[in-house]
């Protein structure tokens, strides 16, 4: 029905713009143009393919042919060969990495797809209104399969072998954690959805739960009849209202069809789902902490053991599972273990779902298999560092999680070696830092927050971390000392060593991350009192450069405390003792004189 | 809607479902045009309702036999709104930066001509399927 009968799609991604995609989409245009091609061949720009290393891209459709590395130069070969004469154009495509032969059909570049949806097997696609769309996608067919055909030993060590590492963000084993449960004998025990999810850019519960919630309650369905449970709860944040109207409904759904309730698919197996709210306390994110919230009681972590698997809500053997988790086990059940943990790496199977934000192109929610370089996902997925800044640091796990410098982007990204380089998987929140942010304000930053958070039960964390931010506060006012250093990583590792639950054991993480890694800027800030990066206001100094001041006294009629002084069309000063740098100056100044030391 | 009391039944569902005799899912229609609009709390934050509304009016101002619904999150957060178009017998084409101007365009171009319009995001992902 289109008068067009060829497409060619120009990767218009922030990172293939910047090498030239606009001039290729003209000489694309001009060449048809030439050869009069221009209403039957249309030329459109798109989004970011994920796959800039490799920028600027032309796919071909209908045919899918993919060529990479364009250059405006090609546009005249890939008409006169591709358009006109049908003849693929071998030179511009993709060489398979592992046979060295050109690739040129998108559909067989799997590995052209960093990406491998799992847990977002169906967010973006069903209407999580609609039990029917998650139905017809496969939906409750792994509960009916578990029901009918499994006993719950066999489920818990169909998870076992999967290698399921809880993605909260300590990495137990989902299936071990199930097998505790289910061995400690009791008349009544839970299964608790941990959806508080509380890390400064994390968002990949709330998508999940309010993109796929079915998914969520068939799989604590599927724990319940494991560990013999037969109620769940979900501990979700208040401040996720649509997530839990969504929720809501798809319990009512599942009730209505008889997938919660009694006698599910006339089994006799009976489990049912309620919710409960969180007020938004970041500690309530611990599971000891979450199971007092939802008795009522304050929201506060107990030492462990006892553990939820012995005694965990009302007293009784409870299982705490993340919502990403969860998610993932009904394709693990229909799909096998062994599937699952031919995914990943060794000691970290299956895929996880990250939240990129900060200074990246392509903010959004990825999913990548475990093992997937963090070079891949800034600068492949991610489009690279936003306005062509340079990449400075990709903080991981939230203000739980720490800092990695560039030595790490090659890193294979699991469990093990993040911590391994300082830092946690956590919930997978990653926020990426540019050449403009300070390292020590950033560990202000998220200090901040822990200390904002802490539920103050236990000394190291509530005295500690206040007495952390409070040295990180002086050294970005240039008050600090050299040995302040020292002071900042001693407290850090008392503070995780002494704290009573994970909010304090590695509230600590960004500090002695970003010491390891930018102890350079750290000293700067001490021993020359200056920021690399330009953002400790108290360490900045406002100069003008008399060769650009023309004397033009603008500066001086914006400064709201009167700092600058000088006679009008002579160069003027700012007096430092009296400017409270607020940037005003630099703002209004027309002949770029005003500059920051 | 009856209950599901057997696996047999809710096999017996899905396949109803997939022939179209349930509610509309990607899976069936064959004549007919699909919009679906990312509405998760972000993507309604930037707008997506508006978007959702406009289609949902525009399409049969316009005599467009089409399902508009909603769905949740589909990742690419730098581009909300977003949107997926499925016109019959063709793959999805999913469209990000969706504004009132461009949502007009694709109704216009992609959606009535099968021309394609600026702002396609390529799928950069794999998908897996349950059944295999």
């Amino acid at each position: 029905m289109s008068k067009y009968s060829m497409h060619l799609l120009v990767c218009g991604g922030t990172s293939c713009h910047a090498s030239e995609s606009d001039a290729i989409v003209c000489s694309l245009r001009d060449e048809l143009e030439a050869n009069g091609l221009m209403d039957s061949v249309q030329v459109i720009l798109t989004g970011c393919f994920g796959f800039c290393e490799k920028g600027p891209i032309v796919k071909v459709m209908p045919d899918n042919t993919i060529y990479v590395k364009v250059k405006p130069e090609d546009a005249q070969t890939i008409v006169e060969e591709h358009v006109i004469k049908g003849r693929k154009v071998t030179r511009l495509l993709f060489k398979d990495p592992v046979t060295r032969e050109p690739v040129s059909d998108s559909m067989h570049m799997g590995f052209f797809k960093k990406q491998l949806r799992v847990v977002l097997r169906n967010c973006g696609f069903i209407n999580p209104e609609n039990i029917d769309e998650y139905i017809a996608r496969d939906g409750y067919q792994a509960l009916g399969k578990v029901l009918t055909e499994m006993t719950p030993e066999e489920v818990i060590k169909e998870v076992k072998d999967s290698g399921q590492r809880g993605r909260g963000g300590a990495g137990f084993s989902t299936g071990l954690k199930w097998e505790l449960a289910r061995k400690n004998q009791s008349d009544e025990k839970y299964v608790v959805c941990n959806a508080d999810e509380g890390d400064p850019g994390a968002f990949m519960d709330r998508s999940v739960l309010e993109g796929d919630p079915h998914s969520v309650l068939e799989a604590m369905a599927i724990c319940g009849y494991s560990i013999g449970a037969a109620n769940g709860l979900i501990y979700i944040r208040a401040e996720y209202p649509l997530a839990i109207e969504r929720l809501k409904i798809a319990i009512n759904q599942a009730r209505e069809y008889g997938l919660l309730g009694n006698n599910i698919f006339g089994t006799g197996f009976s489990f049912d789902i309620i919710l409960r709210f969180g007020a938004g306390a970041f500690v309530c994110g611990e599971e000891t902490a979450l199971i007092h919230s939802m008795e009522g009681l304050r929201g506060e972590p107990t030492v462990k053991p006892p553990f939820p698997a012995e005694a965990g809500y009302r007293n009784k053997p409870t299982n705490v599972n993340n919502v990403e988790t969860f998610a993932a086990i009904p394709a693990i059940i229909l799909k096998g273990a062994q599937w699952f943990s031919s995914i990943g790496t060794e000691k970290s199977k299956g895929t996880k779902v990250f939240a990129l934000a900060g200074k990246i192109n392509n903010v959004g929610l990825i999913e990548v298999p475990m093992g997937t370089t963090l070079r891949e996902v800034i600068f492949e997925i991610g489009g690279g560092i936003r306005n062509g800044k340079k990449f400075k640091g990709i903080q991981t796990g939230g203000p739980s999680g720490g800092c990695l410098s560039e030595k790490h982007l090659d890193t294979p990204i699991d469990f093990d070696n993040l911590i391994a380089a300082g830092s946690i998987m956590g919930s997978g929140a990653m926020i990426v830092l540019d050449e403009d942010d300070c390292m020590v304000s950033m560990a202000k930053f998220f200090l901040e927050f822990t200390v904002e958070e802490s539920c103050g039960k236990c000394a190291p964390c509530r005295i500690g971390n206040k007495r952390l931010h409070e040295l990180l506060g002086q050294i970005c006012d240039g008050k600090g000392i050299l040995a302040d250093l020292d002071r900042l990583k001693n407290m850090s590792l008392v503070i995780k060593d002494t704290s009573l639950c994970g909010l304090g054991q590695t509230s600590p993480n960004p500090v002695l991350s970003m010491l390891d890694n930018y102890y350079d800027e750290y000293v700067a800030h001490v021993t020359d009192k200056k920021c690399p990066a330009g953002q400790c206001r108290s360490l900045m100094e406002y100069v003008i450069n008399p060769d650009n001041c023309v004397g033009c006294t603008a500066c001086a009629r914006v400064c709201p405390v009167n700092a600058i002084t000088g006679e009008r069309k002579e160069v003027h000063l700012i007096n430092p003792a009296i400017c409270i740098k607020c940037g005003a100056c630099i703002e209004k100044c027309k002949f770029d004189a005003i500059f920051i030391r | 809607m009856s209950k599901i009391t057997s696996l047999a039944d809710l096999i017996k569902r899905r396949e109803e479902i997939e022939k179209g005799t349930g509610t509309l899912n990607a899976t069936n229609p064959e004549n007919i045009v699909q919009v679906k609009v990312a509405m998760a709390t972000c993507g309604i934050a930037s707008g997506a309702k508006t978007i959702m509304e406009f289609f949902s009016e525009q399409l049969e101002r316009r005599n467009v036999a089409a399902v508009v619904t909603q769905t949740g999150c589909m990742g690419y957060c730098y581009a909300e709104p977003t949107i997926e178009v499925k016109l019959p017998r063709e793959e999805p084409v999913v469209f990000g930066f969706v504004d009132l101007k461009r949502a007009d365009q694709i109704i216009e171009k992609y959606i009535k001509a099968g021309e394609l319009v600026d702002g396609i995001i390529p799928v950069n992902y794999q998908t897996i399927d349950l059944k295999a």
